[in-house]
């Protein structure tokens, strides 16, 4: 199950890089000041001169770098607060940068968010007309494009609608279709696909793959990482305004979900059960393929699950069991040494043991929980420690079949 | 592609936009859609636009004439009234809408490459269209109440777009200064007021005593008004230069309008790549 970069798209790619590039972004960095008391009227500045001399600074963008080629689907993300928004700003050229240099080849699309100026007072008519215009058409154009844009968002019959009686829904369909009419060589595209039912984004997706088609350069900004793994061709994770990666999708998508549950707190107040006297379960962690522990890893790729256990009395044939359990607490995993025969043989105080269990990684995107056991011989109910939850681990990935585990499996259709 | 080599452009936020059209098309729009807007939900609609200042007249006239008796050889002091509150209160909108022009349309500034100017400019531009609206009746009355048509007539528009360019230029200043200083706004609506009394709105400027008359006449506002007078109500009443002691004295009321649209546009220009971001 794992990922592989079809042959297609890495001729793309390469084809890709050989174009001018469309954008670049040299040093590129924008502060925000901001004060510790903000003082707005001309009294509060009067009484206090030197007061606001204090500020705290904040690099939204620090020291970007890179270039986006003709005919690229490029997607910036980053978290919450990571920059990404301002580095589209001074791209677009709304927030001037402190420093850097920002050059774009071909007309730039002028807006970043969808329906920008539209007025819920006037109906959807005036409203396509305003908004083809702020986009950049003539009055002409904007004119001659209304049919086409009125029946791609399919709301022929709420044309005369004053707008604040649409739906959120429609109003983002006319947003986008109007969008979508601007000639522009490169747009850009701040989260624009949350919103509109199924069949609509899937129309949205047909626009962008059919802008792409046409050489248009579009730079994406988005959380969602199956988005950025089905469109985009390369894209740029950021951290606190600093360019953390520039890489192929599926490689910055980890990343991605890497940082958001690289620090994935273990559960809190694990359970304990038996004395722990004569044997003693020291830790239980996750392990990859090469054997560095983890607490997030990819969806599909090889993982090992790990108990260490210490003995302070003889045991003899003493049984170590593991138990995965996913966010619903349902057991979908377990295993022990008697399942497989192990007679695990006589323990003397101070000998320790290491069970590690390696399995095809069936588990779905989430965060699991394990749990160790160590008993003695028999049904597995004379418990000598038990530890629940005592690691955690998240997977990431962006295929979500909604199934509790996905099992490998291979797919035929025949026509009849 | 077609591989047409297309400049490289560098992006900033600006004060005019590079493309000019684009800039025009921009502020008619706003401004078009702002008139619009005015009225929606409204029966009357247009009557309004009118019920305003003529109200106000009506008022105003009664007690003029009737109580203070300010009409004595004064000839179409009615007429005068009306004109000269008509366009004070377009100079009064141009200016007072720009103050928080800026502000309100936050939206606009914060998701779009906008050029800055036209914010300002489509205020100025809806206010000029209801004072086209509101003059077609105010000619209309002037008619009536029987002031024949002169070639002075055609100073009107010199005037208007004079008053235009100072609102503008005053405008300018306004919404650049109250992105950073909330206090712009109660300020102006004093000097607003102050202003109404320091021109002859009420009274003609012919009233006021001789030797205030060239401190009177250095307030643009009033010497557009006065030569209004006598271009468009009262031919026989002293044109502007004459009442001011002199031609090259008009230097003055003109030198402030030019020094107030500098100063704005340049505090604006200042202003204008920053406005985002201090919304």
């Amino acid at each position: 199950m794992s990922v592989t970069v079809p042959q297609e798209a890495a001729e793309r790619s390469a084809r890709l890089a050989r174009t001018a590039p469309a954008v670049t972004v040299e040093a590129l960095s924008k502060t925000f000041l901001l004060p510790h008391r903000q003082y707005s009227t001309l009294k509060e500045r009067a009484l206090h001169p030197f007061a606001s001399r204090t500020f705290d600074t904040l690099h939204a963008v620090d020291d970007a770098t890179f270039a986006i080629h003709q005919g690229e689907f490029f997607g910036i993300v980053g978290r919450n607060g990571s920059g990404k928004s301002t580095l589209l700003k001074c791209l677009a050229g709304i927030y001037e940068a402190d420093a850097g240099h920002t050059a774009v080849r071909g007309r730039l699309s002028p807006f970043i968010e969808l329906g920008v100026g539209f007025n819920p007072d006037l109906t959807a008519r005036d409203n396509v007309i305003i908004n083809a215009i702020m986009l950049g058409l003539s009055r002409r154009q904007a004119r001659e494009r209304f049919d086409e844009i009125i029946a791609f968002a399919e709301l022929e019959e709420f044309l005369d609608l004053k707008l604040k009686n649409y739906s959120s829904g429609m109003t983002v369909r006319l947003a986008f279709s109007v969008a979508v009419q601007v000639d522009a060589d490169v747009l850009l595209v701040d989260e624009v696909l949350a919103v509109g039912d199924a069949a609509f984004q899937q129309k949205c997706f047909d626009q962008f793959h059919r802008l792409k088609g046409e050489g248009k350069t579009i730079v994406f900004v988005t959380h969602d990482m199956s988005a950025v793994e089905r469109f985009c061709d390369r894209a740029l994770l950021l951290e606190r305004g600093r360019i953390m990666a520039i890489d192929a999708p599926h490689a910055i998508a980890r990343a991605y979900n890497e940082l958001n549950f690289g620090r994935v707190a273990p559960a809190e107040a694990q359970d304990r059960f038996g004395d722990h006297e004569a044997a003693e379960i020291k830790a239980a962690w996750f392990e990859d393929a090469a054997g560095e522990r983890t607490t997030s890893h990819p969806q599909g790729e090889p993982l090992r699950l790990c108990m260490e256990v210490a003995f302070h009395a003889p045991v003899q044939d003493p049984l170590l069991l593991l138990h995965l359990r996913n966010e619903v607490r349902h057991t979908i995993f377990a295993t022990s040494t008697d399942l497989h025969d192990a007679a695990t043989g006589r323990f003397e105080p101070g000998e320790g043991a290491t069970l590690r269990v390696e399995l095809e990684n069936w588990l779905v995107p989430g965060r699991y929980d394990l749990t160790a056991t160590v008993a003695r011989a028999g049904s597995g109910a004379d418990v000598l420690d038990l530890r629940e939850d005592l690691a955690s681990l998240m997977v990431h990935g962006t295929r979500q079949s909604g199934a509790v585990v996905e099992i490998p499996h291979t797919l035929e259709l025949q026509r009849s | 592609m077609n591989g047409v080599a297309v400049e490289v452009e560098h992006q900033r936020p600006s004060l005019l936009g590079s493309d000019l059209r684009r800039f025009w098309n921009l502020a008619l729009t706003l401004a078009v859609t702002d008139f619009k807007l005015r009225f929606y939900g409204s029966v009357l609609g247009y009557v309004w636009t009118l019920a305003r200042p003529f109200m106000f007249f009506g008022v105003i006239y009664f007690v003029f004439t009737e109580i203070v008796g300010l009409d004595k050889d004064v000839p179409n002091y009615g007429v005068y009234i009306l004109f000269a509150l008509v366009l004070f209160q377009f100079f009064s909108e141009a200016t007072g809408n720009c103050v928080n022009a800026l502000v309100s349309r936050e939206n606009l500034l914060r998701k779009m490459r906008f050029p800055r100017l036209v914010i300002p400019l489509a205020v100025v531009l809806t206010a000029l269209f209801n004072l086209g609206m509101t003059l077609v009746a105010v000619f209309a009355f002037a008619l009536a109440a029987g002031v024949t048509p002169t070639w002075g007539w055609l100073e009107l528009p010199v005037i208007v777009a004079l008053l235009t360019f100072f609102a503008t230029g005053l405008g300018l200043l306004l919404s650049a200064l109250f992105v950073r200083y909330r206090d712009v706004q109660p300020i102006w609506d004093v000097a607003t007021q102050i202003l109404f009394y320091a021109s002859p709105i009420l009274y003609v400027s012919t009233m006021v005593p001789e030797s205030y008359q060239r401190a009177y006449l250095a307030n643009p506002v009033a010497a557009l008004l006065t030569e209004m007078r006598h271009a468009v109500v009262d031919p026989g009443a002293r044109p502007v230069w004459d009442a001011i002691g002199g031609g090259e004295r008009l230097l003055v009321p003109g030198g402030i309008v030019v020094v107030v649209f500098v100063l704005g546009l340049w505090v604006f220009r200042r202003e204008a790549p920053r406005i985002a971001e201090n919304l």
